[in-house]
């Protein structure tokens, strides 16, 4: 038997680390209650039924809305996914099917982690480099194209992973009844790996929606409706950072309601593509 | 001109290679399929030495020997499975019908519409039970909703599994039971009227309630299916099948009619291994 004062020590150090443990949660969970909090709380007041329709007006003014803006990262973001999810589900395809030995697939999936974590004002600048100065104007094309560049490794992982989860018995089942290779991926595999994909493509969009620095090199901002791709398009990101370092109280509140929104957009976003991996899963 | 995969196999020469005339130990009178110096390699590694065997039609053979012996590896090489994994290869002679299926002139994809295979793990597809059972029925094109509809349920009928699932075809195929899911998966197989079942220990995830009824089936397919059935459990190959073949390290070491195999063996490491010395 052991001695009763080993036993005494071990309980205490154990409830110690717990204790610690316990604190630190509550510490990071803390911390994400008071941001949707304070935003919440500071972005509610602006929201009304004005802010979904109604045109930025002049600082002073009052009134007015970031329907513009609210459209424009819609339409940045729904653009940015088509260029970048056939992109990103093609090339973790190739990971997932073909890459597994061999340098080339190593290096692609090397690159694409790197790329996860590029700084995005680098991404901005780069299609500032590529389109803008060549176009020689800025647009909500390139605005997009930059938040298309940060989904893509993010898609590309997310694919891989959720293609791999796919035991082989599966294609090798399928291939056995006679399908051709594309009719396997296409009928069987991505359906089976759908709800996994689909959680990979949310989140990327959940992080783009919420990126400022791309867009201040391509996209830019503007006070009107969005006419063309072709010109600078409103958006929430660009212009909350605008309105917060403007000198004016109303805008300052504007400001905090587009926190508010993009804030609670991402989060419905990751809640629901949480819930859908769930779903399919059970 | 595209071949469709209902036309004949193509044309295949025969090997002229004195490997290729080994005879099995046992004839086979109108073998469906014959093996003739099959070996096979993953990259460097034999797996295979030598294989030559006759798969007796409209009957079921049974492969048996200890873990690793090569069984599964053999009967991948009959649909060309390994054709999906690079180095992976096969050389020698699988001659069905008189066409030999290890050609390259042989598309892979029409072999595999003529023999089907079912696994270890069942793998309903992510999609309801009866597109699983039609699954295999839409890759040869367009049928009137009608004979689809008649052909999966004839093929569960077949697969005695019919009743438990008809007022369930809409169901997503993973929710059934496992001994279901493997029914479900043989009748996806027969729903395209192969000519040779290849079965790759299919009872070894299942339950002994389970296994019967998949004996029973396995049972009922003779005359109508060519079964090839590789199996770790020896009751269960002399139970089911008509021909028995024991593999040891790669190598063909017995085969032979499953009486006399179980109760004469003829080669001392067959009888080693049917008496549970080693393996």
């Amino acid at each position: 038997m052991a001695a009763p004062a080993d036993t005494r020590t071990r309980e205490r150090v154990n409830a110690a680390v717990i204790g610690i443990s316990t604190l630190a949660a509550l510490a990071g969970l803390g911390m994400l209650v008071w941001i949707l909090g304070d935003v919440a709380l500071k972005g509610v007041r602006a929201i009304n039924w004005d802010f979904f329709t109604a045109l930025p007006a002049p600082p002073g003014e009052g009134g007015g809305g970031l329907a513009n803006a609210i459209v424009g990262t819609l339409v940045l973001t729904v653009v940015a996914a088509l260029l970048a999810v056939p992109f990103g589900v093609l090339a973790g395809t190739y990971l997932a099917e073909w890459g597994q030995a061999g340098r080339f697939g190593a290096a692609v999936r090397y690159v694409s982690d790197i790329l996860v974590s590029a700084p995005s004002i680098v991404v901005g600048v780069f299609v500032y480099l590529v389109m803008v100065e060549p176009m020689g104007n800025f647009s909500g094309l390139s605005g997009a194209v930059a938040l298309g560049i940060i989904m893509i490794p993010v898609v590309t992982r997310t694919t891989e992973e959720m293609l791999r989860l796919v035991p082989p018995e599966m294609r090798e089942a399928t291939l056995a009844l006679g399908a051709p290779y594309w009719k396997m991926m296409l009928g069987v595999i991505y359906r089976a790996a759908a709800a996994g994909m689909l959680t990979g493509i949310l989140l990327a969009v959940a992080r783009v929606s919420g990126e400022t620095a791309p867009l201040l090199f391509t996209s830019l901002n503007s006070p009107y409706w969005m006419e063309s791709l072709n010109e600078p398009v409103a958006n929430l990101t660009v212009t909350l950072f605008n309105y917060a370092m403007s000198p004016y109280d109303d805008w300052h509140a504007m400001a905090w309601g587009a926190a508010f929104l993009i804030t609670a957009a991402v989060l419905a976003l990751t809640v629901l593509s949480r819930m859908m991996l769930l779903k399919k899963t059970r | 001109m595209n071949p469709t995969v209902t036309d004949p196999l193509p044309e295949t020469p025969r090997l002229e290679s004195p490997a290729v005339e080994a005879a099995p130990t046992v004839k086979v009178a109108d073998p469906k399929i014959s093996v003739r110096g099959l070996n096979f390699y993953y990259g460097d590694k034999q797996a295979l030495y030598d294989n030559s065997l006759d798969i007796a039609r409209g009957k079921v053979t049974a492969f048996i020997g200890p873990s690793g012996c090569g069984k599964s590896t053999h009967i991948r090489t009959y649909n060309r499975m390994f054709d999906l994994y690079k180095g992976q290869r096969a050389t020698g002679e699988i001659r069905m019908d008189d066409v030999n299926i290890l050609s390259p002139q042989v598309p892979a994809l029409h072999l595999r519409h003529r023999i089907g295979m079912i696994f270890q793990k069942p793998t309903p597809f992510p999609m309801s039970v009866f597109d699983n059972v039609a699954y295999g029925l839409r890759l040869r094109g367009r049928m009137p909703k009608s004979e689809l509809e008649g052909r999966v349920e004839e093929a569960l009928k077949g697969a005695a599994l019919w009743e438990e699932v008809k007022d369930v075809l809409p169901q997503q195929g993973t929710q059934l039971s496992g001994g279901q899911q493997q029914r479900l998966c043989i009748a996806r197989a027969i729903a395209v009227e192969p000519e040779v079942i290849l079965m790759d220990e299919p009872c070894s995830a299942l339950d002994p309630i389970a296994t019967s009824k998949i004996e029973e089936l396995i049972d009922g397919f003779k005359g109508r299916f060519t079964i090839v059935i590789v199996t770790h459990n020896m009751q269960q190959a002399a139970r089911v099948s008509d021909y028995t073949a024991f593999f040891y390290l790669g190598k063909l070491i017995e085969f032979g009619e499953t009486g006399a195999l179980f109760t004469m063996p003829q080669n001392e490491q067959t009888e080693a291994y049917i008496t549970g010395r080693f393996g």
